[in-house]
């Protein structure tokens, strides 16, 4: 629709939009996360939904104990391999459309604790990722921001076309195979469907 | 006509009535030790809390047996966030552990800093400057506060108060937070003490701006008791719950404010005079009978008293050097030998023990978590309570699983 | 500081026949144990505890450590008689400590305020004889540091109620905190890296053809 048209249009109190719009407005407001810590992260996580820093202006307050009831993970602090397969199993059992925010070094790669066993090097190796946010651990704000960043990716999605919400596509796993726990290590280590180990700059 | 001889019991039915037990002989015992033969009825549910659960502070899972819903067992599961911090402190030098004992107890890297560093101290027969001593209880007491708010938070809010004084608790952190940011450039993880002193000397009016965190706080303290110590839901939710005897929390290796609750008088900063507390004129509060009111009344006297110590502290704090000058950061090795050092942290007595074999790597490296500890006697406050129970004292233990699984 | 050789002696003439050892600590924090024999681990234990002058009622911290076989390469000095006249003759002797598991115990008094006492007690050998007595019947703060000992050093503690691993699942077989543990390779994906981590991220670089995803192979 013409701008200038929508613009003349509202100073008449007609209101247009596109269908599209609405649900993306509506989808994008009323995001809520899964209530889910995992370690300091995860204080800063609360700290963020606390008075000073008010997570709730971005319609994200409610706090859902349940996965069945949320659409977002943020999957804030380490996630050792003993945790690892729950964390799979929880973002199964959230209904599309869902998202995940890793928040901190160690969910993006291990961070400070990527040299221990029982560590994992990053929860990407399992899920996959929508907002990563680096810091350790990252402040409000940087949490803020993410979560910014996260609407306007929702925001850009369509209704139809091949940039459909993850929920309207049949071609996107919504279930991901939960490793098993192994002699030494988790099994797989990790999921080549979603992770490759990335390319090195030096790698000959 | 009578056909039938009367029933021995005075009862007229025909059937003899089977037999039900009276009330005064339940037809199980509550126990409150776990050793001995039980003698249960009906059908035993098995319940696994956590490790997502909302109360279990983090990724904590208990494996709660029920009988209705009455506990009968407890078993703690532990490991969700073992982030390996000895393995890795042993494969890097002294120094560098440092910023990972932050780490350990998230809401305290002070008090986590000072136990580090009073190890290391210890060890290698470090000194301490005089102005530094001063900084390290100050930013150790600020951080007891800081810890005992958000731990009463958090408990209320395990209790049903989704919210309100959770929210009231965190925003005198931030406050407090807003004081370390400005000494330590981060907000969480300090990293600010060092072997013989601090990283850093105090900002221009740091200490003014400390004053006014700490005057502001005694209003706070008043306005939150108002609200919660003689709230007459959290009194019957908390008084008479997971009660601790004092002989039990000893030989369990119980410590802190869960100690002090059964009436144990032994705190570190008196005990062991650490640092420079034989200079503060402070008293420790005790409990009387040990259950959840007591922990919960033993920190809100505690925060007053820390409250003394810092007024007297920032009253007092000399100008001089922030660290030792013999003290050497780089190429630190200290001799061959061991040393255990602690201190009263905010949930009990926080240790490190090191080995050294003159590398710049500790050969051993080890954390005495007392929040691990102070869960060994989790199973036997719970035993005979309802689940509903369960959170409430698992809240007043006062965990912190960056600490419980290292 | 209490006097840990007063109560060596004194413990020694207690319970006579008990292994006991007084072992000095030269560093700066002159923190000096005692160590025990495992057979006797738990006699004393109860000595310390019960004795009115010591009463060790409060177990801190439990520690396991581990010791790896080693070779000690020692200069020795000797006075050697040669050609009738005394020379100091410098010799080399090469000794094989075998290697052996080291669990430390602190312990402190609550009533008394004194401590730490340190005992020491070491298992066989690094394999199969790696069985210690537990103290958690006399403190029940020993019981989940034992149980966390059993699961990173591998010391078994006969007559512990629960011994189970404390901190890694079941399946795991390891015990991660040795000294010779290797860990899972799973980490070296540095953009830049250089030395031996490079060589390591070079290996992940040509994953095995099975899962090998087309656009990542090096050139
Ligand atoms: S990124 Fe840092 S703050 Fe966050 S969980 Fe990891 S160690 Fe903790």
């Amino acid at each position: 629709m013409d701008e200038g048209l929508r613009g003349e249009l509202s100073k008449h109190g007609v209101f247009t939009t596109t269908l599209e719009g609405l649900h993306n407005w509506g989808r994008r407001n009323s995001v809520w996360p899964l209530q889910f810590g995992l370690a300091c992260c995860a204080i800063e996580m609360i700290a963020t939904s606390m008075a000073r820093y008010d997570l709730a202006r971005f319609g994200a307050e409610v706090f859902r104990p349940s996965p069945r009831q949320a659409d977002l993970m943020i999957v804030a602090g380490t996630v050792t391999k003993k945790m690892a397969p729950q964390v799979v199993r929880l973002y199964n059992q959230m209904p599309e459309p869902k998202y995940v925010i890793a928040m901190g070094a160690c969910a993006i790669s291990g961070g400070p604790f990527k040299q221990g066993y029982n560590v994992l090097k990053g929860i990407d190796r399992y899920l996959p990722v929508d907002v990563h946010i680096p810091g350790c651990p990252p402040r409000p704000e940087a949490l803020i921001h993410a979560f910014m960043t996260l609407q306007r990716r929702i925001d850009a999605q369509s209704l139809t076309g091949p940039n459909r919400a993850r929920h309207l596509r049949s071609d996107v796993d919504s279930e991901f195979p939960v490793p098993q726990f192994g002699a030494h290590d988790l099994h797989p280590p990790s999921n080549p469907k979603t992770w490759t180990p990335p390319q090195s700059v030096r790698s000959q | 006509m009578k056909t039938s001889p009367e029933p021995p019991s005075g009862e007229t039915g025909a059937d003899p009535a089977p037999v039900l037990p009276s009330p005064q002989d339940p037809p199980y015992t509550l126990r409150s030790r776990r050793d001995g033969d039980r003698n249960l009825s009906g059908d035993l549910l098995e319940i696994s809390m956590g490790p997502h659960h909302p109360s279990t502070h983090g990724v904590f899972q208990m494996d709660v047996t029920l009988d209705g819903e009455t506990v009968v067992q407890l078993k703690p599961v532990f490991g969700y966030l073992h982030r390996n911090h000895e393995k890795i402190a042993e494969n890097t030098s002294y120094l560098a552990s440092m910023p990972y004992t932050d780490r350990l107890d998230y809401f305290n890297s002070m008090t986590s800093n000072w136990a580090y560093a009073i190890s290391v101290e210890t060890l290698a027969g470090i000194e301490v400057t005089e102005r530094a001593e001063y900084i390290r209880v100050i930013v150790s007491e600020l951080t007891r506060l800081l810890n005992h708010t958000c731990l009463i938070g958090f408990l209320v809010m395990d209790m049903g108060a989704l919210g309100t004084p959770l929210m009231y608790a965190f925003r005198e952190r931030e406050k407090i937070l807003d004081l370390f940011e400005s000494l330590s450039g981060s907000r969480m993880m300090c990293n600010y003490l060092r072997f013989g002193g601090c990283r850093c000397d105090l900002p221009p009016q740091w200490l003014d701006q400390a004053r006014e965190v700490i005057s502001d706080f005694e209003a706070f303290l008043d306005s939150f008791e108002k609200l919660l110590t003689e709230n007459e839901i959290l009194m019957a939710r908390t008084q008479h719950v997971g009660v601790l005897e004092a002989d039990l929390a000893i030989n369990a290796g119980i410590t802190g404010p869960m100690l002090r609750a059964c009436g144990v008088n032994y705190d570190l900063r008196k005990v062991d005079r650490y640092g420079i507390y034989d200079r503060f004129d402070f008293k420790v509060p005790l409990g009387a009978t040990g259950d959840v009111y007591d922990r919960y009344m033993v920190r809100i006297l505690e925060m007053r008293e820390s409250l003394k110590i810092l007024e007297k502290a920032l009253r007092d704090i000399p100008e001089g050097p922030i660290v030792h000058p013999k003290a050497k950061l780089r190429g630190f090795r200290p001799k061959p030998g061991e040393a255990y050092g602690r201190i009263e942290g905010p949930k009990g007595e926080l240790g490190f023990y090191l080995i050294s074999d003159g590398k710049p790597q500790p050969y051993r490296y080890r954390v005495r978590p007392p929040s691990l500890i102070n869960l060994t006697i989790l199973e036997d406050m719970c035993l005979g309570h309802s689940v509903a129970d369960v959170v409430v004292i698992l809240g007043s233990v006062d965990i912190v699983l960056g600490e419980v699984d290292r | 500081m209490i006097d840990t050789e007063s109560i060596a002696n004194e413990l020694k003439t207690a319970l006579p026949g008990c292994g006991i050892e007084f072992v000095a600590n030269p560093s700066p924090s002159a923190q000096s144990s005692l160590l025990i024999q495992g057979t006797d681990l738990v006699a004393v234990a109860q000595w310390l505890k019960d004795h009115s002058e010591y009463r060790f009622d409060y177990l801190s911290n439990v520690t396991g450590v581990d010791h790896l076989e080693k070779t000690i390469k020692e200069k020795v000095k000797k006075t050697q008689v040669v050609d009738g006249e005394e020379q100091e003759v410098e010799e080399t002797v090469e000794q094989t400590i075998p290697g052996y598991l080291e669990v430390v115990y602190h312990l402190y008094s609550m009533p008394l305020r004194h401590g730490p006492l340190i005992l020491r007690a070491r298992t066989g050998n690094r394999s199969n004889d790696v069985a210690l007595p537990s103290l958690t019947p006399i403190w029940r703060s020993a019981e989940f540091q034992e149980r966390e000992i059993f699961d990173l050093y591998g010391v078994t503690f006969d007559g512990h109620p629960d011994l189970r691993r404390l901190l890694m699942w079941d399946e795991f077989e390891d015990h991660p905190m040795r000294k010779d543990y290797v860990e899972p390779d799973d980490y070296e994906y540095e953009p830049t890296p250089h030395g031996p981590v490079l060589e390591r991220a070079n290996a992940h670089q040509t994953p095995p053809s099975t899962d090998a995803p087309s656009e990542t192979q090096s050139d």
